[in-house]
């Protein structure tokens, strides 16, 4: 493993795995909390629309990505907030609208788009410097936004009907949050690819989830966790020649069944907490 | 219109996908108040809650909360919801949801601070949930979240104070102690409280409306078995508790 680090490409990737993990650990706690997992599947799907534009109009699909991520989080936002259409079909049309519109967009531009696979299903081994910055600065954002607005996203996230009452403005609140997932999906997308980033988002802070109930060392713990499965992910790939991006989320996937196993045997044997 | 309104409803209609909830509402609750509203479940208790909250917007009427929209009052109202629908392990603890109380006194993106948390202190002291301050929220018996939110509508220093079948969750062991606390609250702020438990409202309770759709007030304690028929769309016998001290209300 070691001799691995010699090369540029190994220590962007790592670079590239803790710069996710930081992103995930901390916007992953209020999916999980807030119960928009399926949500956040969606605004990742819908950002493929945006890498098609990208590879159609020759700029950054990974710009293009961020372009459709957001605009499909406020979408969502307005639509379930404002209109009376169901939270589950409007996750279900945004995420294959997004996805049609990628298709239709890599159709039209002409030849062969190179790296798509590395989008779709990323690869931590090919993260340019660039992506790294923007990776950086996402993550300096999304750092900034829960530190300004943690009491507003605990009380968004516990008991948004109270949050109304006590005048919070919570459908504004609600939509920097949509945002920041979709920010989150934009740094997650090099890493593991656009179809297994709700992997990211969740895993991580589930299992933060089993071991504390105090948010912010959940986030910390998420954080740390999400660390420990993109390296370890890493590794396996390296070791056993796999895909980086499916071998981090079979990893942590694995990792965290067990928790829930080995949990509930615990429980079983612990008496019932009253 | 007297200053000491704190609530003033006038003609309100609310309905859900034209299904009435509430028809021509008028009600008035002076300062100090405490007024039972008591009716059968889905009689719109909630909602007319809702309306004084600013939550749910009436088809027409008028709604006034301490002189203003309920939009701009709520931060002078302390709100005490039937069941929260939180699951059992969100990570917050009792203290951080009490805090969350100091929401309107404080506003977005500033911090709380030395007399938010004072205040917690004593919202919490004063429903005997200091001890488990640290506690998670879902930890709990229902009848201490209960009390928790309690202390979260306490914390703002509310003029007036919604309680949506806060007996659903308290235990009858708590329920004295819960109504000595209303006793003491009383004598800050106006209370409204909603219950379908007729005998538990009573007791305590200065007022007493009936609501079914439309609204039974006659600005007295003394229900009418005619009223309450009235509101229950079919007889009605009254039944007095032995549990919990009581007043037997007009022979029926």
């Amino acid at each position: 493993m070691l001799e691995a680090f010699q090369f540029e490409f190994m220590r962007n990737a790592l670079l590239a795995g803790l710069l996710a993990s930081i992103a995930c650990g901390i916007v992953g706690v209020y999916v999980v909390v807030k119960k928009i997992v399926s949500m956040s599947g969606s605004i990742a799907h819908a950002s493929f629309g945006g890498i098609g534009l990208g590879y159609l109009l020759k700029f950054s699909p990974v710009l293009g990505a961020m372009l459709f991520a957001l605009l499909s989080a406020l979408t969502m936002g307005l639509v379930t907030r404002k209109t009376k259409l169901p939270e589950d079909t409007a996750t279900g049309i945004l995420w294959a609208l997004g996805m049609a519109l990628g298709v239709i967009f890599i159709g039209l531009s002409a030849g062969y788009a190179p790296d798509l696979m590395s989008y779709l299903f990323g690869n931590i081994l090919t993260v340019p410097a660039s992506d790294l910055y923007l990776m950086m600065a996402l993550d300096i954002v999304i750092l900034g936004i829960v530190v300004a607005f943690y009491k507003e996203f605990l009380l968004l996230s516990f008991d948004e009907e109270f949050g109304t009452a006590v005048g919070m403005p919570v459908n504004g609140l609600y939509l920097l949050l949509l945002c920041m997932v979709a920010l989150t999906v934009v740094v997650l997308i090099r890493v593991v690819g656009m179809i297994l980033v709700i992997a990211m988002l969740t895993f991580p802070a589930a299992l933060a989830r089993q071991f504390t109930h105090d948010m912010k060392k959940m986030m910390l713990l998420a954080v740390v966790f999400g660390m420990i499965f993109t390296m370890g992910g890493l590794w396996l790939s390296y070791a056993l020649n796999l895909a980086s991006g499916a071998t981090i989320i079979l990893l942590s996937g694995l990792v965290l069944m067990l928790s829930y196993i080995l949990s509930a045997v615990f429980k079983k044997v612990k008496p019932e907490r009253a | 219109m007297s200053d000491s309104d704190v609530v003033r409803l006038e003609h309100i209609w609310v309905s859900y996908n034209s299904t009435p909830a509430l028809e021509d509402i008028n009600l008035h609750v002076k300062e100090h108040d405490f007024l039972g509203i008591i009716g059968p479940n889905g009689g719109g208790k909630s909602t007319l809650l809702k309306v004084i909250l600013g939550l749910v917007q009436p088809d027409k009427g008028m709604v006034t909360v301490l002189g203003n929209p309920p939009a701009r009052s709520r931060y002078k109202v302390g709100y005490v919801p039937q069941t929260s629908r939180f699951s059992v392990d969100f990570p917050v603890s009792v203290w951080d949801v009490v805090m969350m109380g100091r929401y309107g006194k404080t506003g977005l993106l500033k911090k709380y601070g030395k007399p938010d948390r004072e205040a917690a202190r004593k919202a919490l002291e004063r429903v005997g949930m200091l001890d488990h301050a640290s506690a998670q929220i879902g930890a709990l018996s229902g009848g201490q979240q209960q009390r928790a939110f309690i202390a979260r509508a306490l914390v703002g220093e509310p003029r007036l104070l919604l309680l949506d079948e806060p007996m659903a969750s308290v235990d009858s062991a708590m329920q004295t102690g819960f109504y000595e606390l209303l006793a003491n609250l009383k004598k800050e702020m106006a209370i409204i409280m909603v219950s379908h438990d007729i005998g538990a409202v009573s007791v305590f309770v200065d007022k007493i409306a009936c609501l079914n759709v439309q609204l039974y007030y006659h600005g007295s304690k003394e229900i009418t078995p005619e009223i309450l028929e009235a509101t229950y769309k079919c007889p009605v016998q009254l039944i007095a508790h032995g549990e919990i001290p009581h007043r037997v209300l007009k022979e029926h």
